[in-house]
C-alpha cells in the first residue's frame, strides 16, 4: 500500500466517520479530536524543552472566557475565542519572558507554569459569583445548531468542526517544523549560549513559539466548552490537567505529528475504560495509572508510542534499501 | 611504586593514549611533559579514576586499580591535583581542606593533618575562611595541593601546576614541590613548563601524540637537543 | 496599628516557618541532584497521611508517630531517587522533573484511592495563647520554632560535617568529587533522605494546623515552588528569606481580601519581582 493510498484512505474514513459511529462512539471521536488539538498544541512548545506544566492556565481561560462573554454580554465566541487567545498569549508573555533571560530555563518553566494554572483555576474558583466556582457552569443554549453561537447539539455536526481543528492543528504542527523556527529552536534546545552566538534571537523564537502554543490551547478550550456545553475549572485548569496534558503529549509522542494525537486516544480510551470497568469505585484510579506510565514513559520510552512506532517502521525499511 | 602498564584511553571515538607504560618509584619525582595535547591530562585522569582506561592497567605497591572508580583511588593512596585547581569556589579554604580529608583515613586525623598543612602554607592559614573562589591563582594552586596532602597520599598527582600562574608564583609553586618532596612524598607531575619541572624531577618521560617517546633521567633529557629546541625555545 | 492586622503579621511570620523548611528541603536535592520534586509537597501530604494513620488506626502517640512519620518520608525520598531519579540521571534534567510530575499524580490518586477524599486530621485541639494584645494559636507556635530548629539543624549539618561540607561541594563542582573519595551516589542517596525528612518534618507541622486529604499538596506546593523560584532556585538562604517574603504578602492579603485572592495575588507579586530580576532576588 502506498504512502498516498493509505493517506486518502485514511481521509475517507475520518469523513465517513459519523456515518458509522454511533452517538456515543462519535462522542469519544470528537474528544479524541479536540484534545489531541490540545496537546498538539502543547507539544509545539514540548518539543523543544519549553515544558509547560501550566497549560492548564491557557486551556482554563480559553474555555471560560468566551462562555463568560456569551453568557453576561452576549458575545458571539467568534469574537470571544479570539478574546480568549489573546489574554491567554498575554499571560504566557509575562510568565515567559523572564524565561528567556535565565539559565535553568527548563526548572524555571515547569515551576512557574505549574503555579500559574494553579492561580488560573484558583481565580475561577474565587470568583464564584461569576464563574460559578466548582460547581462550573454551562453556555446559555441557543438550542439549534447555531453558527453564530458556535453550538451544534448534533455530535455529527460538531464532528466535522472538530475535525476541521484538528486538521488545523497539525497542519500548524507541520508549517512550524519546517520553518527556520522549528531549526532555531532545536538549536537553542541543544545548547542556548552557542545558538545565540550565530545569531539566533533566542528571546524571540521562544516566545514566538510560546504565544502559538497558549493561544492554540485557549482555542481548543473554546471550542471544547461549546461542544460539551458544561464546564468545572477541575476539567479545564490546574494542576491536574496540565499534568494530564504533559502525560498524554510524553506518551503519545511529542516529538512526532501524530504522537499528542495518539495521546489522547490513550487517555480518553484509558478513562473511558476504567469508568466502564469500575464505575465511581474507584475514583482517582486513572490518574493513579497516567502517574506511573508517566515514570514509566520517561525512563523507558522517552519518545512516546509515535517514536517507538517511527523507530519500528524505519529499520525495515533501512533494511530493504540496504539491499 | 607506580606501574603504569600499556594504557590506552580516550573520549568517545577520539583515542588519546595508545599503550602508555611508566613507573615511579617511591620517594622520586617523575615529569611526564609534552605538548598541549599530548595527553598528559588524560593520563592523570586515568590515574586518579576519572577516566576509564580502555586498555591496559597500572598498580600502587602491586596492588591493580584500573577497575577501581575514582573515590576507591583515594582511599588506595593516589591523590591527584585537578589541572586549573578545580577547588569549590564557594567553599572556604578549611573547608577545602576539609574536602581533602573526607577519607575515614584522613578523617581521623583531621585536625593533624590541617595543622600541619598550615604549617606547610602558613599563607593558607591566613585565609582560612576566605571563600577559596576569591583568592589568586597562586593562593588557589597551593589550596588545591594542600587539600590533596590532607590525605597524606602514597603518590601525587600533579597536574600542570603552573597553568595561568605569573612567573613569579611558578616560582613559588616548584618550591612548593620541592619542599613536598622533602617531606618524603612521591610525585607524578605533568607539566608544559619544561625548564623548570625537569629542574626539579628525578626522571622524565616524554609524551607525544598519546606514546611515550622518550624517557630518562630528567638532566638527560633537559641536555637533549630535540626538547630542547621543541619545548624550551632554544 | 490595627490588632487584626498585626495578628495576621505574625502568623504571616509563623507560617513563613514552615514554608522555609520546604523550600530547604526541595532545594538542598535541587542543589545536590539537580532535579527539581515536583511531587516534593505530595511527599509532605504522604508524611501527614503517615502520621495521621499511626495516631488514628493504630493508636500510637502523637510523637511517636511524628517522629516514624519523617523516618517515613526520609525513606520515600531515598525511593524517589532510586526507583525514578536514577534510573534518568543520564537524560535531560527536564525529563527527570517530568518524571517527578508523574509522581505527583500518583501520590494524590493513590491517596485518594487509599484514603478517600474526606478531611483528616489529628483530632488535637491545642489552645490559643494571648501575646500582648494579639491572639495565637500554639500549634502555629510550636510550628514555626520546630522549623526553625530544624533549619538551624540543617546550617549545622551542612556547614561543619564532612558530609555535610560534601553535599555542598557536590552543587559546585560535581566531576572531581571523586578525587575527593566521594562517593556521588551515597551523596544522592543521603541528600534525598534529607530531604524526605525534611518534608516529613514539615508534614508533621502542617498537621498540627491543618487537615489533610488527598489534594493539600496543591494548597502549598505551588506558593514554595514560587518561593524557591523567588530566593534563586537552588539558592537556600534565598529560599529562606522568599518564604517570609510570600507568606507576609499571603497573610496580609488574606486578611485584607480573602484567603484564595492571597494566592493570587501572591502569585501577581511573584511575577512582577521575577520580571524586574530573573534570577531571583538573590540569585546570581
Amino acid at each position: 500500500m502506498t504512502a498516498r493510498l493509505s493517506k486518502a484512505l485514511a481521509a475517507l474514513v475520518l469523513l465517513l466517520a459519523p456515518l458509522a459511529l454511533r452517538d456515543y462512539f462519535l462522542h469519544i471521536a470528537v474528544q479524541v479530536l479536540l484534545w489531541g488539538f490540545i496537546y498538539t498544541a502543547w507539544s509545539m512548545m514540548g518539543r523543544f524543552g519549553l515544558v509547560s506544566l501550566g497549560h492548564g492556565a491557557f486551556l482554563g481561560i480559553g474555555a471560560y472566557v468566551p462562555a463568560l462573554l456569551w453568557n453576561d454580554y452576549d458575545v458571539t465566541p467568534w469574537l470571544g475565542i479570539p478574546a480568549s487567545m489573546l489574554l491567554a498569549a498575554l499571560l504566557a508573555l509575562v510568565v515567559g519572558y523572564p524565561a528567556t533571560r535565565m539559565r535553568v530555563v527548563g526548572h524555571y518553566y515547569a515551576l512557574v507554569t505549574l503555579a500559574l494554572s494553579q492561580v488560573v483555576l484558583l481565580s475561577i474558583v474565587a470568583l464564584r459569583d461569576v464563574t460559578g466556582g466548582s460547581l462550573g457552569m454551562t453556555p446559555r443554549a441557543a438550542g439549534h445548531a447555531s453558527w453564530y453561537a458556535l453550538q451544534f447539539p448534533e455530535k455529527s455536526q460538531f464532528y466535522f468542526l472538530a475535525l476541521a481543528l484538528w486538521l488545523a492543528g497539525l497542519a500548524l504542527w507541520l508549517w512550524l517544523e519546517r520553518g527556520m523556527g522549528s531549526k532555531a529552536l532545536e538549536a537553542i534546545n541543544e545548547d542556548e549560549g552557542a545558538a545565540a552566538a550565530i545569531g539566533i534571537d533566542v528571546m524571540r523564537e521562544k516566545l514566538r513559539v510560546t504565544l502559538i502554543s497558549a493561544g492554540l490551547t485557549a482555542l481548543g478550550g473554546g471550542v471544547y466548552v461549546q461542544y460539551l456545553m458544561y464546564v468545572n475549572p477541575e476539567t479545564v485548569s490546574g494542576v491536574g490537567v496540565s499534568l494530564q496534558i504533559v502525560f498524554a503529549a510524553i506518551a503519545g509522542g511529542m516529538y512526532s505529528l501524530l504522537g499528542p494525537t495518539i495521546g489522547a486516544l490513550l487517555t480518553l480510551v484509558l478513562a473511558e475504560g476504567l469508568r466502564v470497568a469500575f464505575g465511581t469505585h474507584f475514583i482517582g484510579a486513572a490518574n493513579t495509572i497516567y502517574g506511573v506510565l508517566l515514570v514509566l514513559f520517561i525512563i523507558f520510552m522517552p519518545r512516546g508510542i509515535a517514536g517507538l512506532v517511527e523507530g519500528l517502521l524505519a529499520r525495515p525499511g533501512r533494511a530493504a534499501a540496504a539491499e | 611504586m607506580l606501574t603504569v602498564t600499556d594504557i590506552s584511553a580516550g573520549y568517545g571515538s577520539f583515542q588519546a593514549l595508545f599503550g602508555v607504560s611508566l613507573a615511579v618509584a617511591a620517594g622520586e619525582a617523575v615529569a611526564v611533559i609534552g605538548a598541549n595535547g599530548a595527553g598528559k591530562t588524560t593520563l592523570m585522569r586515568v590515574i586518579s579514576g576519572l577516566l576509564p582506561a580502555r586498555g591496559g592497567g597500572f598498580a600502587l605497591e602491586g596492588r591493580a586499580l584500573e577497575a577501581l572508580p575514582a573515590h576507591r583511588i583515594v582511599a588506595a593512596g593516589i591523590a591527584h591535583v585537578p589541572e586549573n585547581r578545580r577547588l569549590f569556589p564557594r567553599l572556604t579554604v578549611e573547608e577545602n581542606l576539609r574536602m581533602g580529608a573526607f577519607i575515614p583515613a584522613a578523617r581521623r586525623h583531621f585536625a593533624e593533618r590541617l595543622a600541619w598543612v598550615y604549617e606547610l602554607f602558613p599563607r593558607l592559614s591566613e585565609r582560612r575562611r576566605q571563600p577559596a573562589g576569591t583568592m589568586s591563582g597562586g593562593e588557589q594552586q597551593m589550596c588545591a595541593i594542600g587539600r590533596a596532602l590532607m590525605s597524606k597520599p602514597k603518590l601525587l598527582l600533579l597536574d600542570e601546576p603552573s597553568a595561568g600562574l605569573a612567573p613569579l608564583m611558578v616560582e613559588q609553586v616548584f618550591d612548593l614541590v620541592r619542599r613536598i618532596r622533602a617531606e618524603g612524598f612521591t610525585v607524578l607531575i605533568v607539566e608544559q613548563n619544561v625548564q623548570q619541572v625537569l629542574d626539579i624531577a628525578d626522571r622524565a618521560y616524554l609524551l607525544d601524540g598519546g606514546r611515550i617517546r622518550l624517557s630518562g633521567a630528567a638532566g638527560e633529557l633537559a641536555r637533549n637537543e630535540e626538547i630542547r629546541r621543541a619545548y624550551m625555545g632554544m | 496599628m490595627d490588632i487584626y492586622l498585626l495578628e495576621a503579621v505574625t502568623n504571616g511570620i509563623l507560617l513563613g516557618g514552615v514554608l522555609a523548611l520546604l523550600a530547604l528541603g526541595l532545594n538542598l536535592i535541587f542543589g545536590v541532584v539537580d532535579v527539581v520534586w515536583i511531587a516534593y509537597a505530595e511527599l509532605v501530604m504522604c508524611g501527614m497521611y503517615a502520621e495521621w494513620w499511626l495516631t488514628d488506626s493504630a493508636g500510637w502517640p502523637v510523637p511517636m508517630a511524628a517522629v516514624a512519620a519523617v523516618a517515613v518520608v526520609a525513606l520515600l525520598g531515598v525511593l524517589v531517587h532510586l526507583l525514578i531519579i536514577a534510573p534518568i540521571l543520564g537524560s535531560a534534567p527536564i525529563n527527570q522533573l517530568l518524571a517527578t510530575g508523574g509522581l505527583l499524580f500518583f501520590l494524590q490518586s493513590a491517596a485518594t484511592l487509599l484514603f478517600g477524599t474526606d478531611f483528616r486530621n489529628l483530632g488535637l485541639r491545642l489552645p490559643v495563647i494571648a501575646l500582648g494584645d494579639i491572639f495565637i494559636s500554639l500549634s502555629r507556635l510550636i510550628a514555626f520554632f520546630a522549623a526553625l530548629l530544624g533549619a538551624a539543624a540543617l546550617y549545622l549539618f551542612l556547614s561543619r560535617s564532612f558530609l555535610g561540607t560534601a553535599i555542598r561541594a557536590v552543587a559546585q563542582d560535581r566531576e572531581i568529587m571523586g578525587l575527593m573519595g566521594v562517593d556521588q551516589r551515597r551523596i544522592y542517596l543521603l541528600t534525598s533522605a534529607i530531604g524526605g525528612g525534611l518534608a516529613g518534618l514539615a508534614a508533621c507541622l502542617l498537621l498540627l494546623q491543618y487537615d489533610v486529604h488527598p489534594f493539600i499538596g496543591l494548597t502549598f506546593g505551588p506558593i514554595t515552588f514560587m518561593i524557591c523560584v523567588l530566593g534563586g532556585l537552588g539558592n537556600m538562604i534565598g529560599g529562606f528569606v522568599a518564604a517570609f517574603i510570600i507568606s507576609q504578602i499571603i497573610a496580609v492579603a488574606g486578611y485584607y481580601v480573602s484567603i484564595e485572592a492571597s494566592h493570587v495575588l501572591a502569585f501577581v507579586v511573584f511575577i512582577v519581582l521575577i520580571l524586574l530580576r530573573p534570577q531571583g532576588i538573590l540569585g546570581k
